[in-house]
Formats: C-alpha cells, structure tokens, sequence
C-alpha cells in the first residue's frame, strides 16, 4: 500500500486506463452521428489502447517484488466531511491487475466483433459509446481503492447494463428486460449501500487499506458478519446468483456482443471480485464464508438443471454463466480466492467465445435462436462451429483447456479441505455442465440441418470470426500457462491479495484429474448420443420426462413465483397510487385548494354590489362600529 | 339660555343621522345630495352650540367656513350632476354600478 | 317658562320633522321646500345661540343660494317626478335604520358621559361678543383665521371656474324626446 514509484517514475499514468475509454464514450456520444463507421474503431482503439496501457502498467509490477506489489494513484480529493473523507484513489495490486487485462482484452476483442454485428442499426454510434462507458465503468470499480469508488463503478455498470440491455427499445419486451436487470440489481444494491454504511460507522472510512488491512483490530466479528453478507447480497445482485438470478435470461434480449461483454466476462464477474477484495472481512466472519458457500453451489446446480432444458441458444448460454459463477462463489467459499479468480479469467475467455458464437450463429441464420430449428451448422459455418467446439469444450472441462483447470482444482480443494458433500455436488454439477453444453453443441452444430435457415446459413464476416479464433486460442492457453496450482503462475501473482490457498489431504491430484476427465467425456458422449446421433428419438424422451423440462425451461417457477409475490402487488400498488391516490387524493387537494380560492372569491365578490349606496352604507357601518369600540373604551 | 347645551348636540345628532339616511335611502342624485346639506348643516349647529359653551367664537368661525365650503361644494356637485345627466340621461344613482364585481 | 326655552322646544320638532319630511317625499321639489324649512329653523337656532351673524348668513347663503340653485338644476333637469320608492338592494333599509338608530344611541351616551345634561350655557358671552358680534367675528376671522379666509377665496374661484368647465356644451343639449327614446 504503498506510493507511486515503484521502481517506475510516473506510473501517475494508471488513470488513463478507465479515461481512454471514457474519452471514447464521449467522443460517440457526442459525435457518434456524423462519426458512421468511425465510431465504432474509435470504440475499439480505445479499449485496445487502454489495454496496452495495462499491460504496461502489470509488467510493470510484475518487475517490484512481492511486498511492493501495489500501486496507488490519488487523483484528487473528492469527500471531505468532518472526520470522513474518501478520495478518487486508484489501486494498481495482483488482483485488479488480472481484473483490467480480462476486461480491457477479451472487451477490445468483442468490440471489434460488435463492429461486423451491429452494422447498418441506427444507432451505430450511441451503442459504441455505451459500451466505452460500461468498460470505463468496470475499469473503475476493479482499479477502485475505497469502497465508494468501487460502488460509483458498480452502480456505473448497472446503469450501462441497463442502456445496453434495452438497447432495441423499440420492442417493449426488450425495455421490460432492461428494468427487469435494473431492479433486481437494485436490491442488491441497496443492501450493499446498507452494508457500505456500516463499514463507515464502525471504521470510520471506506479505504481499502484501512478496512482490509487488519480486520480484527477494528471490526466486531458480528459486524463483520453483518457487513459481509450485505456486500455479498450486491454480490448475489449483479452475479445473478440464486435467489437473485432472474434478471440474467431475460437480458438476453440485448444484442449478442452485450452478452458477451457484460453478462459473460465482466459485470456478473463484479461480485466475484467484490467477494476476493474483501476477503479479509468475510475470513473474520466466517459465518459469511459458508454462506457463500452454499448460495454458490445452490446456484451452481440449479443453474445447470434450468440450462438442460433451454431452447433458446442465448438462455442456455445464460443459466450456463449463472451456473459457472456460482462455481467461483464455491471456490472462494472454500477460501481458495485464486482458484475463484483463475476460473474467473478462464470462464470470461470460453463463454465470450460461445457467445460470440451465438452471435455469429444468429447472424447466419436470419436472427434465430430456437435450437429445435438449428442443427448441422458446422458444415455450413466451420469457423464459428469449430471455435464453439474448442469453448464447449473448455466449459466442459476437458483437458487441457483452461476449463478443465478451473473447475477440476477447485473440486480438488473442496476433497482434499474435507468438504466431501461439496465434492460431491460440485462434481454433479460438473456433469451437469458438460451434459448441457453438449446437447447445445450437438443440437446446434452437428446432426441433420432441422429448417430452411440452418440449410441456407452463411458463415460471417472475417471482423466477427477473427474474434472468435483469438478467444478460442485464450481458451486453450490461459489453463496451460496460468495454471493455478500453487506452483502455478496465477497463484504466486495474486497471492500477496489473496493469502495462500488452502491445503489437505485426500485423493491424489491425478485420481481426481481422471475423474474429473471421466465424467466429462462421459457426459459429452450421452449428449452426443442422444442429440446428435440420431438413434434416440428426442421428442419423445423429453415427453416421457415431462413435467421436469417444463419446469425446468421456466427455470423452476422462480418468475413466476416473484411475478405473484412481488410484481403484482407492487403494480397494483403503483396503480392505486397513480390512479386513486394522485388523482383524487393529491389532485383532489390541489384543486380544492384552487377550488376553496374560488368559491371564497365568488363569496366575497358579492359585496362589490356596484351600488353607491351600499358602499355608503358599508361606510356607516364602519363608523358605527369605530364609535362603539372607542365608547367602550373610554 | 336656560336650554342645556347637550340638547342642541343631540338634536344635531340626529339631523345628522336623518341626513346620512337620506344618503342611503334615497335614489335621485340630487336628493342625496340635498341629505348631504343637512349633515352639514347638523354639524354647524353642533359648532356654534359649542362655541357658546366654551365661550369663545372660534366654532362659529368654524362654521363660517363651513358654509363657504358648502357652497362651492353645491356648485361644482351640480355641475357635475348636470354633466352626467347629459350622458346617461338619469340622475338615479343605481344606474351607475358598472364597477360591479 | 323662560323665551329661549320655549323656542327650542318649538323648533326643535319642526326641525326634525322638515327633516323627515324631506326624506319621505317622493317628489324633488317638495323635498327642496322641506329643506328650506329646516334651514330656517337651524338660523333660528343660530339666534339664540348668541350667532346672528350666522343667523343672517344662513338665511342667505344656505336658503337663499344653495337651495335655490338645488331648485333651478331639479327644474332644468325635469327630475322632479316621481322617484321610484322600492328599494332594491338587499337589507338596505333595515340595516340603515339600526345604524341610524345605533348612531343617535351613541351621541347621546357620548353626551351625557362628555358634558352631561345638565350644562347649561354659562353667561358671559356678551364680552365674547363686544362691541357686536359681526364685529367680533371681524376680528377674529382676519387675524387668527387669516389663512383660511385667503383659501376659501381661492376655493371658491376654483369653485366658479369648476362650474363653467363643467358646464361646457360639447354637443347639443339632449333633448326630452330624445331622452325618451334613449330610455325606452
């Protein structure tokens, strides 16, 4: 926690990383029209720019060692009340480090692609500078010192997700999605607002220094508790966690590279970061760890059973990425924050890569997305089909993809940690998630071409393709050379954030390395199988299983669920408001008033008679009434 | 003079109050007006009587002028009364509200 | 009983009820007499007041000018017919009787609680009055009251001027036919 200059004079420059991006957003906003075409290269040489600029700064500390491994930059300050104040400080350490390469690359890579996909919309321009703004945003919650920068960036995001999600407003459901995301978030939200206040009243700032450096001295472990599960339900919020998730499928109604950027590799990662930065708090509470915990793996397998049963190519996608975060919540349950953190890269590379693809796909096939009406795409689209394998792959867990890595350490710890309920469920869902992105691969890619569109698709355009075969090559490489054993890359880089990873005893790496594999492939077989080979009459096997899909389709009932519980009421209520209460409540008052003015005025203008004489006589009575008060005076 | 003072007040009292409902009562603008003499003149006598009380002339003095008054009064009132006659046609007062409200 | 007595409580009522008389009369001319009548009455009550200055100058000036000016605009005008008695404003003339009723009430208490009933005038008025009253009003009104005396000279310059600005024919005068029409 240390000054700037750390070997480097005028690493004063870690604030163009979230500026260039912001620069860009402006640039669109305001000039986006009679930009065309431009606007989308400034969009994309912003992000890449901003990424060079954090490679620099990373290799940079790559070269201090390890207690120096911080950078601080203060840029002004911002709140100063009384004894609280709260500056514009960003913080350059391992893990924000690894948070702004993910962001600033896989978002110049999906930038690039949104280039190819939103040509010709109208908006060309505006949807570029949302996103410039949305990555400006994410960069300053991860590269935040205080807690008050990071919720600026938090809520930045939110309000981004929201421009982007409902970014076709013209189609109402769209505009529904968006405030559907908004205000689950909110909650969340809220309750990390709530949490934010407690921090403050019990230390007195927001700093990270301060707050996380050592806990214990200054935070009651019941607060800490406290304080931990509110910053956890803004995790639940914005990672789309159970009972939180609701917002994620539906937002699928924004164009694909949204998707992509926002609900695969950055903003629902938020609260995984969120979770790691405070560790220190969560650690002192304990109680909050196991929390997470189980939100995480409850999620995980909920997710996974809903995704099974998805028609829709993008909302399988989605309950995969609320499934997979729910793994990371698991890992860093089990206070092993790298293993959250190396899935998290990994995951932000292999399902940007599959959304992309879905894209790619929907831009093929004349923007459908019913996987029923797909089928024999690869021979059609080999890039895009062959790119999706590698990232199916890699969500399957099949070495040695970066997937395979992420999920098989983090089961290794929960058995050799002694949490054998959790290894167990954890490998369930494992099976779970090769069995779902298998169905989606072979039900979209391979077997007989289902309808006139899947006959006809066209592969897309180099500046969408190009995209794909980057993230694949990330895909394959990020488990190779970041692997996060403890001898592995990531580890020693993020431990000085994070502390060491926990140890015990239990299987070997390698029995649970080939169960892992086993089940993998395994599972990818019964998905070929029964999708793809042709031999199984799938209609009839979901029938016979019914009323699970169903269920399962409408992910459990949740919605509906929430939509009688709470939206209805707070609709009717909204109702009675505006209807009953302004209109003859508040109105009434109102005009009333004006109303009591008038019938007041027309009362007193009955004396304006316009006859002298009884304005002679009003004369008299005021003079007989002077006399007698001064008669009675005397 | 035997007669008590507060005897001429009174009366002057209500020649007074029968002038100033001659005032209120009355229509015909020159009637009004004629009321409106008689106040004045129920206030001269006030004057003079209590001239008399405090033995000097001051009031009658007083009363003097007020006659004098009274006269120019008479002759501009009518003139204008004529005036609006020529107008309207009328002299009855409650033709004139067009201030009503 | 003594003379002065008896004059007060002659005039006194004739006064009043001229006064009444006034009021009630429906025609203009008739109402102007009546007033003649109470002016009379107060320059009688002027007399024996001590005032015969102002005796004499209300005979003239009030009876003799005023009224008889009154009388030639009613004549002019032709309103001396009949004045519609109904009265159309709402509690007009209840509400003026109780005042006028309520007004008399007080100067009476004011009265009695001021100087009382009983007060008589005190004697000594005719050194007030030396070498004659007119004299003496002489001397008063052009010494102390100089002033004033100079301001009603103008006022009633203004007065004369007032009238004939006021008088001035811009068109014809309207004639009684036409009056009619106007009105019917």
């Amino acid at each position: 926690m240390d000054d700037t200059s750390v070997g480097i004079s005028g690493m004063a420059w870690l604030w163009f990383v979230p500026a260039i991006p912001l620069a860009g957003a402006l640039l669109n906003l305001f000039g986006g029209r009679r930009l065309g075409k431009l606007a989308g290269l400034i969009a994309s040489g912003a992000v890449g720019l901003s990424f060079l600029v954090s490679l620099v700064s990373v290799r940079e500390l790559f070269g201090a060692s390890v207690e120096e491994r911080v950078v601080t930059e203060h840029l002004f300050d911002w709140i100063s009340v009384g004894n609280f104040s709260v500056g514009a400080d960003l913080r350059l350490d391992a893990l924000s480090a690894t948070m702004i390469l993910v962001i600033t690359g896989i978002g110049f890579l999906i930038h690039v692609y949104a280039i190819g996909y939103m040509e010709g919309d109208p908006r060309y321009g505006r949807f570029f500078a949302y996103l410039n703004l949305f990555v400006f945003f994410m960069l300053l919650l991860v590269l935040a010192d205080n807690y008050l920068l990071l919720y600026v960036g938090w809520e930045g995001v939110g309000l981004c997700s929201y421009l982007l999600i409902g970014f076709w407003f013209e189609k109402p459901e769209n505009a529904t999605a968006a405030k559907k995301a908004f205000i689950t978030t909110r909650i969340g939200d809220t309750a990390m607002l709530i949490g934010l206040a407690l921090i403050v009243s019990e230390t007195g700032t927001l700093a990270f220094d301060v707050v996380l450096g050592s806990p214990d001295d200054t935070i009651a472990k019941g607060t800490a508790t406290a304080i931990s599960l509110l910053l956890f339900a803004g995790a639940i919020g914005k990672s789309a966690q159970v009972p939180l998730h609701v917002w994620l499928p539906d937002a699928m109604a924004g164009p694909t590279p949204v998707s992509a950027l926002i609900h695969a590799a950055t903003m629902v990662t938020a609260g995984v970061y969120l979770v790691v930065r405070s560790a220190p708090l969560f650690e002192l509470s304990g109680v909050a760890l196991t929390v997470v915990l189980i939100v995480g793996l409850v999620t995980a397998l909920f997710a996974a059973t809903c995704a099974l049963a998805q028609d829709d190519i993008k909302r399988v996608l989605a309950y995969s990425t609320i499934s997979q975060l729910g793994f990371m919540f698991m890992a860093a349950g089990m206070r092993f924050y790298t293993g959250a953190m190396f899935m998290l890269v990994a995951h932000a590379c292999y399902k940007a890569l599959m959304f992309l693809g879905a894209g790619s796909v929907m831009h093929g096939m004349h923007e459908e997305t019913d996987l029923q009406r797909m089928g024999g795409l690869i021979r059609r689209m080999p890039v895009t089909g062959w790119t999706f394998v590698i990232g199916a792959l890699a969500l399957a867990g099949v070495f040695p993809l970066a997937g395979f890595f992420a999920k098989d350490q983090i089961l290794e710890i929960a058995n050799h940690t002694g949490h054998t309920w959790i290894y167990l469920l954890g490998t369930l869902g494992a099976l779970l998630s090769a069995l779902y992105i298998g169905r989606l691969l072979f039900l979209a890619f391979f077997g007989e071409s289902r309808s006139e569109e899947a006959e006809h698709a066209h592969e897309s355009p180099p500046v969408m393709t190009v995209p794909l075969v980057l993230l694949a090559a990330g895909a394959v490489m990020t488990g190779l050379l970041l692997s996060s054993s403890a001898e592995g890359t990531l580890a020693r880089f993020l431990e000085p954030v994070t502390g060491p990873i926990p140890h015990g005893d239990g299987l070997s790496t390698l029995a649970l390395s080939l169960i892992a594999t086993a089940i993998a492939l395994g599972a990818l077989a019964v998905a070929w199988w029964v999708y793809a080979s042709g031999r199984v009459d799938r209609v009839a096997f979901r029938e016979r299983l019914q009323p699970l899909p169903r269920a399962a389709a409408a992910g459990w009932y949740v919605d509906h669920a929430y939509s009688t519980l709470f939206v209805k009421p707070g609709i009717a209520a909204a109702r009675f408001s505006a209807d009953v209460f302004d209109t003859k409540g508040v109105d009434a008052l109102v005009n009333g008033v004006g109303g009591g003015v008038r019938r007041l005025a027309a009362a007193g203008r009955r004396i304006q008679t316009g006859f002298v004489r009884s304005y002679a006589l009003g004369f008299f009575l005021g003079a007989v009434g002077v006399l007698v008060w001064l008669g009675t005076r005397l | 003079m035997r007669t008590p003072i507060a005897y001429f007040v009174v009366l002057s009292g209500v020649l007074f109050t029968l002038g100033t409902l001659g005032v209120l009562l009355r229509k015909n603008a020159l009637l009004i007006f004629m009321s409106v003499e008689l106040q004045l003149n129920a206030v001269n006598l006030a004057l003079v009587a209590f001239s008399r009380m405090h033995l000097a002339l001051d009031g009658q003095v007083l009363a003097f002028f007020s006659m004098v008054v009274a006269a120019a009064e008479v002759v501009v009132g009518l003139a204008i009364i004529v005036a609006v006659y020529r107008r309207r046609g009328t002299v009855d007062v409650d033709e004139a509200r067009g201030l009503a409200g | 009983m003594p003379l002065d007595n008896v004059v007060f409580w002659v005039f006194a009522p004739i006064s009043v009820a001229s006064a009444i008389g006034m009021l009630l009369m429906r025609n203009a001319v008739h109402a102007a007499l009546f007033l003649v009548v109470n002016f009379f009455c107060l320059a009688v009550f002027y007399l024996i007041l001590d005032a015969p200055f102002l005796f004499a100058v209300q005979i003239i000036v009030y009876a003799g000018a005023i009224m008889v000016l009154f009388l030639f605009v009613i004549m002019l005008l032709g309103v001396d017919r009949g004045d519609d008695l109904r009265e159309r404003l709402f509690a007009q003339r209840p509400l003026a009787l109780a005042l006028g009723a309520g007004f008399v009430i007080e100067i009476v208490l004011a009265v009695r609680a001021g100087i009382g009933f009983a007060t008589k005038a005190p004697a000594g008025f005719d050194a007030v009055n030396e070498p004659g009253n007119t004299q003496a009003i002489a001397r008063v009104l052009f010494r102390d009251y100089f002033f004033p005396f100079e301001a009603t000279s103008i006022l009633l310059i203004v007065a004369a001027v007032a009238a004939m600005v006021l008088g001035q024919r811009k068109a014809r005068a309207v004639t009684q036919a036409e009056l009619e029409a106007m009105r019917g």
